[in-house]
């Protein structure tokens, strides 16, 4: 297959590369579901330790949605350049939203780790066990997308805009942006109303 | 170099969708910490429940359509069926996994609260 071929190719099938990973975002609503669904049992298993009033840090959390707020922006302001077809700034706004994501991602860990040595990590009861694999699905989700903006970095910079970068770098975007999703239940489920 | 089924997105719908998703973020985290204040005892804790879940809701509802872009597709509506469908099965999963388990503490003939000192108590949990 030669270069123009490839090209012709790539623009026939990208709505349908496009509404194929929207189709897994989908099933990854599903799967978060199905932690929400065991988080909402289990919430009340406290098994006599503490409960979400007890551990929860409002103001801490409200940073960490914050912060992942203004990454998921960041990370629209890279599409945008993208469609501007500037290729610096497209880096610009995609390296911001690596850093954004691993101030996140390191709140996060922060936030287990103190947990963990206060004695309150997930073997402590149901309801720990269920916060931290939801939670912590979320984070898994948050490191591979901060590994895929590095990579995506690398070759805008090695490639430059062509249609399976760009492509590749709006799957990228739609995954961001369903995280930052993902968050909203989980500060407003988890956080707020634990707190409450 | 634009795709049939992709229209141009804009910098204005972009902040428009994160100027209201701080709104609602930062109005739901005003009600959570003044309630938990005390200095609203007009508000019962209910109303205070469904009002987060709406102010939640709102914003799914506005970071679909401003960061995902949902419903912006071309016909046949393939995004917005799946979206449709997805928001079904996640109903039936959680709606049902809710029902399930307060039928249970319901037959145990105990509220979950009770369920779970009996259990601690005769059990040993």
């Amino acid at each position: 297959m030669d270069q123009q071929e490839a090209l012709l190719h790539e623009q026939k099938n990208r709505p349908k590369l496009l509404l194929g990973f929207w189709l897994y975002l989908m099933t990854d609503c599903l799967l978060f579901a199905t932690l929400f669904a065991a988080y909402a049992v289990l919430q009340i298993g406290t098994a006599n330790g503490p409960a979400a009033k007890d551990i929860f840090d409002p103001w801490f959390v409200l940073g960490e949605t914050l912060v992942l707020l203004v990454s998921s922006f960041t990370c629209g302001l890279a599409l945008l350049a993208m469609q501007a077809r500037q290729k610096q700034q497209v880096m610009l706004w995609l390296g911001a939203t690596v850093v954004l994501g691993l101030a996140f991602l390191g709140m996060e860990l922060f936030e287990f780790i103190s947990l963990a040595q206060e004695g309150h990590g997930w073997e402590r009861s149901g309801f720990l066990s269920a916060f931290f694999t939801l939670v912590g699905t979320h984070g898994l989700h948050i490191t591979v997308g901060i590994l895929w903006a590095i990579v995506m970095i690398l070759r805008v910079n090695k490639y430059g805009l062509t249609p399976p970068t760009t492509r590749k770098v709006t799957m990228f975007g739609m995954f961001w942006h369903f995280l930052d999703v993902i968050w909203i239940f989980i500060f407003t489920i988890v956080y707020m109303l634990g707190v409450l | 170099m634009q795709a049939a089924t992709e229209k141009e997105i804009s910098y204005k719908g972009y902040v428009t969708g994160f100027v209201s998703s701080l709104f609602l973020t930062l109005f739901a985290f005003w009600l959570v910490n003044d309630y938990t204040g005390a200095s609203m005892p007009w508000l019962s804790k209910q109303t205070l429940t469904l009002l987060l879940a709406a102010l939640a809701l709102l914003q799914f509802g506005v970071q679909m359509v401003f960061f995902l872009h949902l419903g912006a597709s071309g016909k046949p509506r393939w995004k917005l069926l799946v979206f449709w469908f997805m928001i079904l099965t996640v109903f039936i999963l959680v709606g049902g996994s809710i029902w399930i388990m307060d039928n249970l503490n319901y037959n145990m003939g105990m509220t979950p609260q009770e369920t779970k000192v009996y259990m601690g108590e005769h059990e040993g949990f």
